[in-house]
């Protein structure tokens, strides 16, 4: 306990990225690797707009369409947002509970490295055979050996991977929500989106691992002779999915909370008013996360469950509509009369209202079973889950890194490249989805590669792929943005929105101990309270001593990477390599096990500034 | 609490005196909710498919109450000698902590040993992997149990391998209380293991 090293060990560099511990330098490699993904699944969506721009063309024919729709899903879904939303957990969370670091530092960064490794892993299918083309929802029997290539084995391991990442990131922000909080700082008290990170945790606890046993059984059946999907050997293919939705419905809940809370935390700083309804808000988030695992079999009305089973999880899923109404007419209400403003994070922000509402009542239509049957697999789908998942969450998570970069990066985005990203993105996105409605109910089936002249789907078509053109425009507009800010001199101030949480209490970006003095929070929008006061900042709550840190590692890069090894080994029947990766991950966990960290202290006299401002 | 001298005198419950302690307790707790949803859904693979013989070997036919008597004997008792050995930590007294444990690894240890017996002669019977639906159900369910037992087996003899290099600690207490939840875990699992696998599948007939 005594041996404690006094000084930060000597990192630099890429070596630094690659064994920090530090939940700020993860949340940015979480943002790069998800925006890397990002741009590859916005570059398999242009290519199937571009196959679907004019009828009977054969720009990549019908394998590769249906490979590009498997990876698009997967990769946007799994890869790009879910790691986007990791980046600003990890980035905000932390802070905005006044906490100097989060519960499991080192199984954070093994999160990031899974995540990561399975990633690359699937998209290495691209090169190594063909990419999955089962859908992203992997159907059996379709995703059996019979029907689909060695894709699918791509799909299975490679998500298995990432989402062990995924659940372990999950559990811990749990801990550190539940245990990490700053003194005064109650349940009660906590800003929406830790609030709605909190929730999402706990829906990736519960929701992950039925999606592991689903991946196991189709790895076993493709790899090991299982009979789990095969009808002739007595299997069940509708097992996966109940498996599959009791994981994928409570996953766009997974998505979506987030965003609800990078709206209000928005939303309440730029109308400089305190959030309208906050208890209900974080009721209402509770009660969506409940039922978002009442719902799953929405998923499969027409799977023939039955009219009492169709009726129950429709009523179920039309309940949801109402804690989500009452989400939007706080938002509404926050803005009532306040003192708005509007730069590029509240722009995508008020964005975001109609166009979820818009998804949000298609959603309701869907929910009832009769009319399912007629919307079923119909582009009227395609245009509803992209209205919630890319006008919600995607303008949620573009308000969210609108308004936290100068936390993050300690540099400013461009306001007026960030209007041009704004309206790029959202005029573009209107133009892609809205006409695919009208196209879903004229009978456009999803996931097919063509469609024939003249049956009134040419226009709809045409005119969705010139939208998803503006959407590109937006995201390069966005790198630019980054690029520009990357550049520029000018260092961004502690709080440039004249924020109301902790976050905006310490400097930009914030140092590796996050708070020189752990803060008192003594109320709601806890930095708006000292400010009313009067006061410079918050009020510590000890006195200024040594901060204790964890040393950094490269045991969770190792790990992960043994793991992405012995998928390899999985994926080509050979035992010897799979046995060499598992060596290697076990090897690490030993070495983690018996090895402790005693971690190491900055001094007092090191920190570089006393006290807390604001 | 924790100050420099916390291994000369041990504080009460050693495993929460710490924040990094309470964290892994907690942490630990939200891994176990996870893993019953994992059981869950094996579960209900299972009771799906249970009646899928597809020919082969039904449970009716395999099933020998004996041998899942004495499985299920050692593993309860184990699940108590683990009990024994969290006693054992709140008193702080490291050996009888490790003789519980060397007691609950035997235990376990002969557990696995059938299992294994029972898994190969079910293969010489002729039931499979790939042999029905029942039969891929049944193994994975009950070999993904005994993963856990195996793996749970490895990390008690290298927490006691470790623990008599550093003793009883505010480090390593908690690494024994959690090495002792997840034990008792896999007992329970097993309870349903027994039920709904064995005495289900011995009775036979429909379910749900």
């Amino acid at each position: 306990m005594s041996a404690h090293a006094s000084h930060a060990p000597n990192r630099s560099g890429l070596w630094d990225y690659l064994t920090t511990v530090d939940h700020k330098k993860i949340a940015i490699l979480y943002l790069i690797a998800g925006g890397i993904f990002f741009l590859a699944g916005g570059l398999e969506a242009l290519l199937i707009r571009l196959q679907l721009m004019y009828p009977e063309i054969e720009l990549v024919g019908a394998k590769t369409f249906n490979e590009l729709i498997t990876m698009h899903g997967t990769t946007m879904i799994f890869l790009a947002v879910m790691p986007i939303i990791f980046a600003l957990m990890n980035a905000i969370v932390p802070l905005q509970i006044g906490a100097r670091d989060v519960a499991f530092p080192f199984v954070n960064a093994l999160g990031f490295w899974l995540f990561f490794f399975g990633g690359v892993l699937l998209n290495t299918s691209w090169f190594l055979g063909g990419a999955p083309d089962a859908g992203w929802t992997s159907y059996t029997t379709l995703a059996l050996n019979q029907y689909s290539g060695i894709g699918v084995d791509f799909y299975v391991l490679g998500l298995q991977i990432a989402g062990l990442g995924t659940l372990i990131g999950g559990i811990n922000f749990l801990v550190t929500i539940i245990n990490m909080r700053a003194p005064g700082m109650t349940f009660m008290r906590m800003p929406m989106f830790t609030w709605s990170s909190f929730i999402t945790s706990g829906l990736i606890l519960f929701a992950f691992p039925a999606i592991t046993v689903g991946l196991v059984l189709l790895m076993f059946d493709r790899l090991f002779g299982g009979n789990f999907f095969n009808p002739d050997a007595g299997g069940n293919v509708v097992i996966w999915e109940h498996l599959f939705w009791i994981f994928g419905h409570p996953e766009v809940y997974i998505l979506i909370l987030p965003a609800f809370g990078i709206i209000s935390e928005v939303v309440s700083t730029f109308s400089r008013k305190r959030l309208f309804g906050y208890s209900s808000m974080v009721f209402a988030t509770a009660l969506i996360g409940f039922l978002g695992f009442m719902v799953w079999a929405h998923h499969m009305f027409t799977t023939g469950l039955g009219a009492i089973a169709n009726t129950l999880f429709g009523l179920a899923t039309m309940l949801i509509a109402v804690p989500t109404g009452i989400k939007i007419f706080n938002w509404l209400l926050t803005m009532w009369g306040g003192q708005i403003r509007f730069p590029t994070a509240n722009l995508f922000a008020v964005g975001f209202i109609p166009t979820f509402t818009i998804g949000g009542m298609t959603g309701v239509m869907l929910a009832v079973p009769p009319a399912d049957y007629q919307y079923h697999d119909s582009y009227f789908v395609v245009a509803h889950f992209h209205y919630v998942i890319v006008g919600g969450l995607v303008f949620g998570l573009f308000a969210g890194l609108y308004y936290w970069w100068p936390k993050m990066f300690g540099k400013m985005l461009n306001e007026t490249i960030g209007k041009w990203n704004f309206w790029t993105f959202f005029i573009g996105f209107h133009l892609t989805f809205f006409p695919q409605h009208f196209l879903g109910l004229m009978g456009m089936p999803r996931r097919v590669f063509t469609y024939l002249k003249d049956q009134n789907l040419d226009m709809g078509n045409f005119i969705s792929t010139i939208g998803a053109f503006g959407m590109t425009i937006g995201t390069i507009l966005f790198l630019i943005n980054v690029v520009v800010a990357a550049k520029s001199s000018k260092r961004a101030p502690a709080d440039p929105w004249d924020g109301r949480s902790l976050e905006w209490a310490i400097p930009s970006p914030p140092p590796e101990y996050n708070f020189v003095q752990t803060p008192l929070v003594r109320g709601l929008d806890a930095l708006w309270v000292e400010k009313m006061a009067g006061n410079k900042g918050m009020t510590p709550a000890e006195p200024i001593g040594d901060i204790h840190m964890p040393s950094p590692s490269f045991l969770p890069f190792l790990m992960s990477l043994g793991l992405f090894v012995a998928g390899y080994g999985f994926i080509y029947h050979n035992y010897v390599v799979v046995v060499i990766g598992l060596l290697l991950t076990l090897g690490c966990m030993f070495t983690r096990s018996v090895k402790d960290d005693p971690g190491y202290h900055i001094h007092e006299d090191e920190l570089e500034e006393k006290g807390v401002k604001a | 609490m924790a100050n420099h001298h916390a291994h000369a005198v041990l504080p009460d419950e050693p495993e929460k005196a710490t924040l990094e302690g309470k964290n892994k307790v907690l942490g630990f707790w939200l891994f176990l909710g996870g893993e019953t949803v994992l059981f869950g859904s094996l579960f209900a693979t299972f009771i799906a498919l249970r009646d899928q013989a597809n020919g082969g070997p039904t449970s009716q036919s395999l099933f020998d109450m004996n041998l899942v008597a004495v499985a299920t004997l050692l593993l309860l008792t184990s699940s108590m000698t683990s009990v024994m050995a969290t006693l054992a930590l709140h008193k702080k007294d490291l050996k009888k902590i490790q003789l519980w444990l060397t007691i609950t690894v035997l235990l376990g240890l002969g557990f696995l040993a059938l299992e294994i017996y029972e898994f190969v002669h079910y293969v010489n019977e002729g039931l499979k992997m790939s042999t029905s639906a029942f039969s891929s159900a049944f193994y994975t369910l009950v070999g993904f149990h005994g993963a856990h037992v195996a793996f749970g087996i490895s990390w008690i003899i290298l927490l006691q391998v470790s623990a008599t290099k550093k003793g009883l600690t505010v480090v390593t207490a908690p690494k024994f209380y959690l090495a002792c939840l997840y034990w008792h875990f896999i007992d329970v699992v097993w309870v349903f293991i027994f039920t709904v696998v064995y005495l289900m599948g011995m009775i036979g007939g429909k379910v749900g």
